[in-house]
C-alpha cells in the first residue's frame, strides 16, 4: 500500500487550449470576424499601407495606435502579430496586457520587464507549413493604455529604450492626450479614423452573408446611424438583433426599429414630441395645435418626469434633442446657439454625476426660453 | 412572514404583468442558448431586478432561488482588506461593487477572473456559463468599467454579465456597445392598478379602485413603493375604508416644511433656521441631492410662473456643485439664499443685485 502511495502520480495532461475554446456558434461575432490579416482591415488605408511594408522589411518601430472605439486598433495589432509570427510563435512572442489585468507600476517593473528582457528563441518550422517572417523581436501590446497610471507609464520609458533591440511596444488607446509625452515621442503614431459608411456596409453585409441573416438596406442604414462609425457596436447590434429574430418562432425579419431599440436610441416620435412641448416647430410631422399656454412650466416639468419614468437615459435625450434642434431649419442661429450652450453645460453636469431629471428640465426650460424670446 | 413585495414577486417570465414584449423577448433569448451580456436600465421600482431573476430562472431552472450569502475578503494593491458581500447560487452570483467605493476595480477584477477561470462543474446544469449580476452599475468607477471591457469579450465562454443600472449616462460607451440594452420603463397607472389588484386577490381582500388610484398617484411609477404602501394601509385600516391618508416619509414632510419656510419669510434669520433644518436632514443621512430636489420642487409649486424656471435653473447649478464639492451644506444654503433673493426681488421689485 505505501509503495503505491509514494508512486509518482501520472502526469495529468492539462486541457490546453480547451479552456477558452468556444463553440463557434456561441462566439461573439466581434471575435469571430476579427480580421485575420491586416489586408482584411476595413478602411484605415494609410495605417495598413505602412504596416504592410513592415511585413516585408521585418522592421517595426514602437507604435501608438489611437482613435475612437471600434475602429480596429486592437484587431490591427493582433492581425499584424499573427502574420509576423504565425500561430506557433504567437504565444511566446506576444504579451497582451489590457485594463482588466492589474497594471500598476509593479507589474510594469516585473512582468513587462522580464518579458522584454528575454531573447526570443530561434524560429521553428511553423506547424501549418507556411513560412512567416518571424523577425527577431517580441511585441508587447498594452491595450487600453490610457487607463494606465502616469507612474506606470513613466516606468515604461527606460524599458522601451533599453530593450528596443529585442522588443517592440504597441500602445493602444482612445485618447492620445492621456499618454505621457515622453512615451508618445518614442512611438510612431497611427491615427484610426471612424469608419465611413461604405466600408461599414460592406463588412456588415459580409458578416450577414456568412451568418445567413437577412438584412435589407433599411436595417443597414439604422445600424450605421446608431453606431456612428464604431464597427464593433454595429456588429454587436446586428448579432443581438439576429438573436432576437431567430429565437422567436417563427423567425421574424429584423426591422430598423428593432435596431434602434437594441441600441438604446429613443424613438424619433418621442423626441419630436418632447421638442414640440418646448415650442420647437417640426416640419413634416403632423400639424400641432400650439396653444399659447402650451409651453408653461408645469407642462414641461410633467413631460420631463414622464421621460424619466420611461427610463430613457439623460445623455441620450440630450444627444438626440441636440441633433433635432441643430438640424431644424425654422430656428434662428441665435436660438440654436443659446440651446447649444444649454446642451454643453448639461453634458458637463451629467458627467459630473448631477441629477438627470433636474438637468433635463433645466435644458428644456432654457431651450423653450430661447425660442420664446425670439418670437416676441 | 415576508413582505408582500417579496412574497408576491413574480417568479417566472410568464407571471410578469406588464411589458409583455420585453418578457417575450427575454424568454426567447433564454431559450435560444445564445445568451448575450445584458444591461437592464430604468427608474427604480420598475421591475428590473424582478426581470433579471425571472430570466435567470428561465435559463437555469429553480436552482437559482437557493441563495446563500457569502462574505469574501479581497486585498487591495495597498494591502488593505476589503470585505464584500456576495449573494450566490450554484449558477449565478450577485455583487454590488460600488459598496467598496474606490476599490470596486479590485473586486471586479478578482471576482470575474475567478469565475471566468472555473468552469461549470454541475453536469446537469442547463447552461455552461455562470452569470454575474452587477448591481448599481452606474456608480462603478471608470477604472472598474475599463476593467470590465476586455473581460467581457475574453471570457465569454464561461461567463455572462448582467448589469443593472438606473441610467446609462454614466456608463462608458465600450461597455454599452458590448451589452444588449434592455430598457425597463416604469409601469403606467393602469398597469400598476392591475398589479395591485393581483396582489390584493392573492392576499384575498377587495381593493377599492379609489384607494388604488390614490396610491398610484403618490408612488410616481415606483411599483415597489406602491405595494409597500398598500400593505401599510392595510395594516392601518383592515377594511381599507374611511379617510385614508398615505403617510409620507418623515423627511419628505420635513423638506416641505423647509420649502414653506423659504417662501414665508426671506431674512438672514430665516436662513439660519433653514440651515438648522438642513443639518437635521443631513445628519439623518438623507442624500443632499434628494433634499435639494424635493425642496426645489415644493418651492416651485408655490411661486409665480415667471420665477419657476429661474429657481429650477439654480437648483440644477447647485446640484452639480454639490456633487463636485465636499461640504454639502454650503451649496444647499447658497441655493436657499439665491432663491430668497430672487423671490424678494420679485415680490418687492427691490434691487438686490449685490447678492448675485
Amino acid at each position: 500500500m505505501p509503495s503505491t502511495f509514494f508512486k509518482p502520480q501520472p502526469n495529468r495532461q492539462p486541457a490546453q487550449g480547451q479552456k477558452h475554446a468556444l463553440e463557434p456558434a456561441l462566439q461573439p461575432w466581434v471575435e469571430k470576424y476579427r480580421p485575420k490579416t491586416i489586408d482584411d482591415i476595413s478602411a484605415q488605408e494609410h495605417t495598413v499601407a505602412v504596416l504592410r511594408k513592415t511585413l516585408s522589411s521585418t522592421n517595426l518601430p514602437h507604435m501608438l495606435f489611437y482613435g475612437p472605439p471600434g475602429t480596429g486598433k486592437t484587431s490591427t495589432i493582433l492581425a499584424l502579430a499573427r502574420q509576423l509570427f504565425g500561430p506557433d510563435n504567437f504565444k511566446n512572442r506576444v504579451l497582451e496586457l489590457n485594463a482588466s489585468d492589474e497594471r500598476g507600476i509593479s507589474i510594469i517593473r516585473e512582468k513587462v520587464k522580464t518579458f522584454a528582457r528575454q531573447t526570443p528563441r530561434a524560429q521553428v518550422v511553423a506547424s501549418d507549413g507556411k513560412t512567416y517572417p518571424c523577425p527577431p523581436y517580441k511585441i508587447i501590446v498594452l491595450d487600453e493604455a490610457d487607463s494606465m497610471t502616469q507612474d506606470a507609464q513613466g516606468a515604461l520609458r527606460r524599458i522601451m529604450e533599453t530593450h528596443a533591440r529585442i522588443t517592440r511596444f504597441c500602445l493602444v488607446c482612445n485618447y492620445v492626450t492621456r499618454i505621457i509625452e515622453p512615451l508618445a515621442s518614442r512611438c510612431s503614431k497611427f491615427r484610426f479614423t471612424p469608419l465611413d459608411s461604405v466600408s461599414t456596409t460592406s463588412r456588415l453585409e459580409y458578416i450577414a452573408r456568412e451568418e445567413k441573416v437577412d438584412v435589407d438596406a433599411d436595417v443597414l442604414n439604422a445600424l450605421i446611424r446608431t453606431s456612428g462609425g464604431d464597427l464593433r457596436r454595429a456588429i454587436t447590434y446586428l448579432q443581438s438583433a439576429s438573436r432576437l429574430s431567430t429565437s422567436t418562432n417563427p423567425p421574424v425579419p429584423i426591422t430598423a426599429e428593432e435596431i434602434q431599440e437594441i441600441a438604446g436610441v429613443i424613438p424619433d416620435s418621442v423626441v419630436e414630441d418632447f421638442a414640440r412641448t418646448l415650442g420647437v416647430e417640426i416640419t413634416g410631422g403632423m400639424e400641432v395645435d400650439r396653444a399659447p399656454g402650451g409651453r408653461s412650466f408645469e407642462k414641461i416639468q410633467k413631460h420631463v418626469k414622464q421621460l424619466m419614468r420611461d427610463g430613457y437615459s439623460g445623455t441620450q435625450i440630450l444627444a438626440q434633442l441636440h441633433d433635432l434642434i441643430t438640424l431644424n431649419h425654422l430656428l434662428t442661429a441665435r436660438q440654436k446657439s443659446l440651446s447649444s450652450l444649454a446642451f454643453a453645460e448639461a453634458d458637463k453636469a451629467l458627467c459630473d454625476g448631477a441629477d438627470e431629471e433636474l438637468w433635463i428640465l433645466e435644458v428644456a426650460l432654457r431651450i423653450s426660453k430661447a425660442i420664446a424670446s425670439e418670437e416676441s | 412572514m415576508s413582505l408582500w413585495v417579496d412574497q408576491y414577486r413574480p417568479r417566472t417570465l410568464d407571471e410578469l404583468h406588464y411589458h409583455p414584449n420585453l418578457s417575450l423577448r427575454l424568454k426567447s433569448l433564454a431559450a435560444s442558448g445564445d445568451f448575450p451580456h445584458m444591461l437592464f436600465y430604468g427608474p427604480s421600482g420598475a421591475g428590473k431586478k424582478t426581470r433579471i431573476m425571472c430570466t435567470l430562472r428561465a435559463l437555469f431552472g429553480a436552482g437559482t432561488e437557493k441563495l446563500k450569502i457569502d462574505q469574501r475578503v479581497f486585498l487591495s494593491p495597498s494591502n488593505r482588506k476589503i470585505e464584500v458581500n456576495i449573494v450566490q447560487s450554484n449558477y449565478h452570483l450577485e455583487i454590488t461593487p460600488s459598496e467598496t467605493g474606490n476599490y470596486d476595480r479590485v473586486v471586479i477584477q478578482e471576482v470575474l477572473k475567478e469565475i471566468a477561470q472555473t468552469q461549470q462543474v454541475d453536469l446537469s446544469a442547463k447552461q455552461r456559463f455562470k452569470v454575474v449580476i452587477i448591481n448599481e452599475a452606474d456608480s462603478l468607477s471608470r477604472d472598474a468599467q475599463a476593467a470590465l471591457r476586455r473581460t467581457m469579450e475574453k471570457y465569454m465562454s464561461n461567463l455572462r454579465i448582467i448589469l443593472c443600472a438606473n441610467s446609462t449616462s454614466r456608463l462608458i460607451a465600450p461597455i454599452k456597445s458590448r451589452c444588449l440594452l434592455i430598457r425597463v420603463a416604469a409601469p403606467s397607472g393602469e398597469e400598476m392598478q392591475e398589479c395591485m389588484k393581483h396582489v390584493a386577490k392573492r392576499v384575498n381582500f377587495p381593493l377599492p379602485t379609489e384607494v388604488a388610484q390614490k396610491i398610484i398617484d403618490d408612488s410616481e411609477g415606483n411599483l415597489r413603493k406602491a405595494i409597500l404602501c398598500l400593505e401599510a394601509l392595510k395594516t392601518q385600516s383592515p377594511d381599507l375604508s374611511g379617510d385614508l391618508t398615505i403617510a409620507k416619509p418623515d423627511w419628505e414632510t420635513y423638506c416641505h416644511k423647509v420649502a414653506d419656510m423659504i417662501i414665508q419669510e426671506q431674512t438672514p434669520a430665516r436662513v439660519m433656521d433653514v440651515r438648522a433644518k438642513f443639518y437635521e436632514l443631513l445628519t439623518h443621512c438623507i442624500p443632499p441631492g434628494i433634499i435639494l430636489k424635493t425642496v426645489a420642487e415644493r418651492v416651485v409649486e408655490r411661486v409665480d410662473e415667471t420665477l419657476k424656471p429661474e429657481i429650477m435653473h439654480w437648483a440644477a447649478i447647485y446640484d452639480v456643485r454639490l456633487r463636485i464639492g465636499s461640504k454639502k451644506i454650503y451649496h444647499l444654503e447658497a441655493w436657499v439664499v439665491k432663491v430668497m433673493s430672487l423671490y424678494k426681488r420679485f415680490i418687492c421689485g427691490m434691487d438686490l443685485s449685490d447678492f448675485d
